[in-house]
C-alpha cells in the first residue's frame, strides 16, 4: 500500500541539503543585518522582508514540491494549484489584515500624531 | 526553587488531586502488573500505527479530558451558585476557568473529533490505513504528551490563570509570574505539532488513498468535512505556532513582541490568537456537521439532501473562517470601517451554515425516521445549535457587541454552539461508530437517558446565562454581591451544570454496562448504514480493514449495493497479499523527549530542555535511517481472518 519507489532514495538528497544550508545562511544574514548595521529602521525592515520572501520561495522550491506540478498532471496538479492559491490568500489576509486592523481607528498608536494632536489641543486651550 | 514551590501546596483541593493522581497511578501499575499486561500495552497500543487503535486512544484521552474539564466547570458553578461564596479564591478561580477553556477546546473537542476521523475516514474511503501511519502515531503521542504537560500544572508549579485566550499584558511575566503561563505555551505548542501533522496526514490520505471509483463528489459527507477541516488546520495552526513561540520568547528570553515596554504591541497577541482562534472554531464544528450529516441520512433512510450545496457551503466556510477574527475584539477600539467589515463577514458566514441546517431538515422530510440515540443527539443539535447561532448573529453586530462583550451573554452563546454543536456530535459519533470500534452497541435505553439528562441539564445551565449577561454579569468574575440580583439565575445554572455532570456519569456507566451485557454485533452493518465503513464483514474491521478494496460506483455505494443485492461473499480469487506498515515505538519515545524538553522550558531549566531536544533530534535521525518498509499479510492469513473457505 505504501509507495515503494518513494522509500528507495539513493545517495545524498543534495536539493534538500542545499536548501537547508541556504535557509540558515539567509537567516543568519538577516540577524547580522538587523543587529550589526547602522542603516535606518525602514531600510532594515525592507531588507529583512526581502530576505524572508526569498527564503519562503526557496523553501517552496527546495522542500515543498512546488515544481511537481509539471510532472504530475490532472488531479494532483489542480490540488497543488488550489493549495498554493489558498496559501497565498491566507498569507495576504494575515499580513495585510493585521496591519489594517492594528493601525486604523482608535487603536492607532503613532507617537508623532499624538504629539501633533497634543499641540493642537494646547493651542486651542491658549486660544480660549 | 524549593520543593514547596515546585509542588503546589496549602489547598485541600490540591492535596485531594495529589492523592487521587497517586492512587490512579498505583492502580494502573498494579492492574498492568497483576494481569501481566505490560507487554500487551506496549505491542498493541503504545507502538501501534493502526488508524483505528490510534483513533480509540484519541477518544479515550478526550473522554478523560472531558472529565477533567467538566470537574473544572462544576467547581466554577459551585463557586458561583450563591452570592459571596467562599469556596474558591480569586486566583484558584482564574486558574480553573483557564484550564477549563483550554482543556475543553484543545484537549477535548479537537482530539475527540480527530479520534473519530481517525477511526472512520480511512474506512469510509476504502483505504487500509492513512497515508503516513508512522506520522499518525507521532501526531497522537505529541498531542497526548502536550495534554499531560498542561494537566500536571495543577499540582506542580501552578496552573496558568490568564484565560484560555491568554491576552497580553495579563499573560506577561510581570502580571503572571511563575511557571503557570509557560505550561500553557509549551503544552499547546507540543500538542499543536500533532494537530498540524494530522492535518497533513489526512489531507494526503483523502486526496490520494480513496478506493477506485470514489471521486471527490462520491465521498461521504463526514470525509468531506474532514478534508475541509484539515485544510483549515494546515493553514491556521502555523499562526498559533508562531504566536506561541513569540510569547515564549517574551516570557523566557526577554523579547518585546507583545509586552507594554520596548515598543511591543499587546493587541498583536489578541490579533494573532484570533487569526488562529476563529478558524479553530470551524475546526471543531465542521467535523461535527459531517457526523450529523451521516447520522441524519442513515436514520432517515434517505440520501443526504443537497449534497453539493453541503460541500460547497463547507468550502465557503473554510475560506470565510479566515475573514472574521476581529469580531472577538470589536471593543479593542478599531475604526468604524474595520468593525463594519468584520461585522458583515461574520453575518455572511452564517449563511452557508443556515444552508446546511435546511439541508438536514430536508433530508429528514418524508424519510423513515428512526429515533435511535445518535439521531436524538442530531435532532437536539439542530434545535439548540440554532439558538446559539441566532445569538451569534446578535453578537456579530459590532455596535450591539459593546453591550454583550465580556458578559455571560457571550458565555451562553459559545456554550450553545460548542456544546450543542461539537459535544453533541462527539456523543452522537461515539454512539454511532461504537460498534465499529468495540464490536457492540452502547445500550440504547441508557443512552437515551444520557441524552435527555444532558440536553435538559445543558439548557437549564446555559439558557439563564443569556439573561445574566443581559443583566450585566461579566464573565470571569469569581464572586458577586447579593444586591446584583444575579443569585437566583446562577443557582438555576449550577443545578443544570450538575445535571450534565450526572449525564456524563451515566454515559460512563453505559460504557461499562454495554461491555458486560450488550449483544455482540454479528455483521459489520450495525445501523443499516450507507457508507463503506459498514461494509466490512466483521463488526470490527481487521487491521488491514478491507480484504479486497471495494470499487465504488456512486454516492452511498454500500446502500445501493444492498438495495440491488449485489453483495457477494469473498472467494480466494479475490485475495492478494496485503502490504502493511510496521509498528514502531519511536513516536512514543520522541513524544517523551518532547515532554522532558517542554518541562525544562516551563521551569526555565535549560539544561533539561536541551537534553530533551537532543533526544527528539535523535529519534528523528533514527527514523531517517530506518529502511524497514513494512511487511506483507499472506493470502492464507487473510483467508483465516475472514473465514473464507472457497
Amino acid at each position: 500500500m505504501a509507495n515503494h519507489a518513494a522509500a528507495q532514495h539513493k545517495g545524498i538528497p543534495w536539493k534538500h541539503v542545499v536548501g537547508f544550508v541556504l535557509s540558515i545562511v539567509l537567516t543568519l544574514f538577516a540577524i547580522w543585518f538587523a543587529l550589526e548595521t547602522d542603516l535606518s529602521t525602514n531600510i532594515k525592515l525592507l531588507v529583512i522582508f526581502g530576505l524572508a520572501i526569498i527564503q519562503a520561495a526557496l523553501q517552496l522550491l527546495m522542500f515543498m514540491h512546488l515544481t511537481e506540478n509539471s510532472r504530475t498532471q490532472g488531479f494532483s496538479g489542480r490540488i497543488q494549484i488550489g493549495n498554493i492559491l489558498f496559501g497565498f490568500f491566507v498569507a495576504i489576509v494575515i499580513v495585510v489584515g493585521s496591519v489594517w486592523v492594528l493601525s486604523s481607528g482608535h487603536a492607532e498608536k503613532k507617537p508623532t500624531n499624538g504629539e501633533h494632536e497634543m499641540k493642537m489641543d494646547s493651542g486651542s486651550m491658549n486660544h480660549d | 526553587m524549593k520543593w514547596d514551590e515546585f509542588f503546589v501546596t496549602g489547598d485541600p483541593l490540591i492535596y485531594g488531586a495529589d492523592v487521587s493522581i497517586a492512587i490512579t497511578m498505583l492502580g494502573i501499575v498494579f492492574f498492568l502488573t497483576y494481569f501481566k499486561k505490560w507487554k500487551w500495552l506496549w505491542t498493541e497500543w503504545l507502538t501501534t500505527v493502526d488508524h483505528k487503535k490510534i483513533g480509540i486512544m484519541y477518544i479515550i484521552s478526550a473522554i478523560l479530558m472531558l472529565f477533567r474539564g467538566g470537574v473544572d466547570a462544576l467547581l466554577m458553578r459551585t463557586q458561583l451558585a450563591v452570592p459571596e461564596m467562599e469556596f474558591l479564591d480569586s486566583q484558584k478561580y482564574n486558574e480553573i476557568f483557564t484550564t477549563h477553556g483550554t482543556i475543553m477546546i484543545i484537549f477535548m473537542a479537537m482530539p475527540f473529533l480527530i479520534g473519530l476521523i481517525n477511526v472512520v475516514v480511512p474506512l469510509q474511503i476504502g483505504a487500509r490505513d492513512v497515508a503516513y501511519p508512522y506520522l499518525n502515531a507521532v501526531s497522537f503521542w505529541t498531542f497526548f504528551i502536550g495534554a499531560m504537560l498542561f494537566n500536571i500544572s495543577f499540582v506542580i508549579g501552578g496552573s496558568p490563570s490568564a484565560g484560555w485566550t491568554s491576552y497580553m499584558p495579563l499573560a506577561s511575566n510581570e502580571l503572571s509570574p511563575g511557571p503557570g503561563q509557560n505550561y500553557y505555551l509549551l503544552g499547546l505548542q507540543i500538542s499543536g505539532i500533532g494537530t498540524l501533522l494530522t492535518g497533513i496526514n489526512f489531507m494526503v490520505t483523502i486526496f490520494k488513498m480513496r478506493a477506485p471509483g470514489m471521486t471527490l463528489f462520491r465521498m461521504p459527507m463526514f470525509t468531506w468535512s474532514a478534508l475541509v477541516t484539515m485544510a483549515i488546520i494546515i493553514f491556521a495552526f502555523p499562526i498559533l505556532t508562531v504566536a506561541l513561540a513569540l510569547m515564549t520568547f517574551d516570557r523566557l528570553f526577554g523579547s518585546h513582541f507583545f509586552t507594554l515596554q520596548g515598543e511591543g504591541m499587546d493587541m498583536l497577541w489578541a490579533n494573532l490568537f484570533w487569526l488562529w482562534g476563529h478558524p479553530e472554531v470551524y475546526i471543531v464544528i465542521l467535523p461535527a456537521f459531517g457526523i450529523f450529516s451521516e447520522i441524519i441520512a442513515t436514520f432517515s433512510k434517505k440520501t443526504l439532501f443537497g449534497y453539493k450545496a453541503m460541500v460547497w457551503s463547507m468550502v465557503l466556510i473554510a475560506a470565510y473562517s479566515f475573514l472574521v477574527w476581529v469580531h472577538h475584539f470589536f471593543t479593542m477600539g478599531s475604526g468604524a470601517l474595520v468593525n463594519s467589515f468584520f461585522s458583515v463577514t461574520t453575518m455572511l458566514i452564517g449563511v452557508p451554515t443556515g444552508v446546511k441546517i435546511f439541508n438536514w431538515l430536508f433530508t429528514m422530510r418524508k424519510g423513515q425516521i428512526e429515533f435511535s440515540t445518535p439521531m436524538l443527539w442530531s435532532l437536539g443539535f439542530i434545535v439548540n445549535f440554532v439558538i446559539g447561532g441566532v445569538t451569534g448573529v446578535m453578537l456579530a453586530m459590532a455596535a450591539a457587541n459593546y453591550q454583550y462583550h465580556n458578559t455571560y451573554f457571550l458565555v451562553a452563546h459559545f456554550h450553545y454552539v460548542l456544546i450543542a454543536g461539537t459535544v453533541f456530535a462527539c456523543f452522537a459519533g461515539l454512539v454511532y461508530w461504537y460498534p465499529k470500534m468495540f464490536g457492540h452497541k452502547l445500550n440504547e435505553r441508557i443512552g437515551k437517558w444520557v441524552f435527555w439528562l444532558f440536553t435538559i441539564g445543558f439548557n437549564i445551565c446555559f439558557f439563564p446565562q443569556y439573561f445574566l449577561g443581559l443583566d450585566g454579569m461579566p464573565r470571569r468574575i469569581y464572586t458577586y454581591s447579593e444586591e446584583s440580583g444575579w443569585g437566583p439565575l446562577n443557582m438555576i445554572s449550577t443545578v443544570g451544570g450538575f445535571m450534565m455532570g450526572i449525564a456524563f456519569l451515566v454515559l460512563v456507566y453505559n460504557i461499562y454496562y454495554s461491555f458486560r451485557y450488550e449483544p455482540r454485533e454479528k455483521t459489520g452493518d450495525a445501523w443499516n448504514g450507507r457508507t463503506l465503513e459498514w461494509s466490512t464483514p466483521s463488526a470490527m474491521p481487521p487491521f488491514y480493514n478491507f480484504a479486497k478494496i471495494p470499487v465504488v460506483k456512486g454516492l452511498d455505494h454500500f446502500w445501493n449495493e444492498k438495495q440491488n443485492k449485489e453483495i457477494k461473499p469473498l472467494t480466494t480469487q479475490d485475495l492478494q497479499k496485503i502490504h502493511m506498515p510496521n509498528n514502531s515505538g519511536v513516536p512514543f519515545v520522541m513524544a517523551s523527549f518532547f515532554f522532558v524538553s517542554g518541562f525544562g522550558l516551563v521551569f526555565e531549566w535549560y539544561w533539561m530542555a536541551i537534553i530533551g531536544l537532543i533526544g527528539v533530534l535523535a529519534t528523528l535521525v533514527i527514523r531517517s535511517f530506518d529502511y524497514n518498509n513494512g511487511y506483507y499479510v499472506s493470502v492464507e492469513e487473510i483467508k483465516e481472518t475472514e473465514n473464507i473457505t472457497k
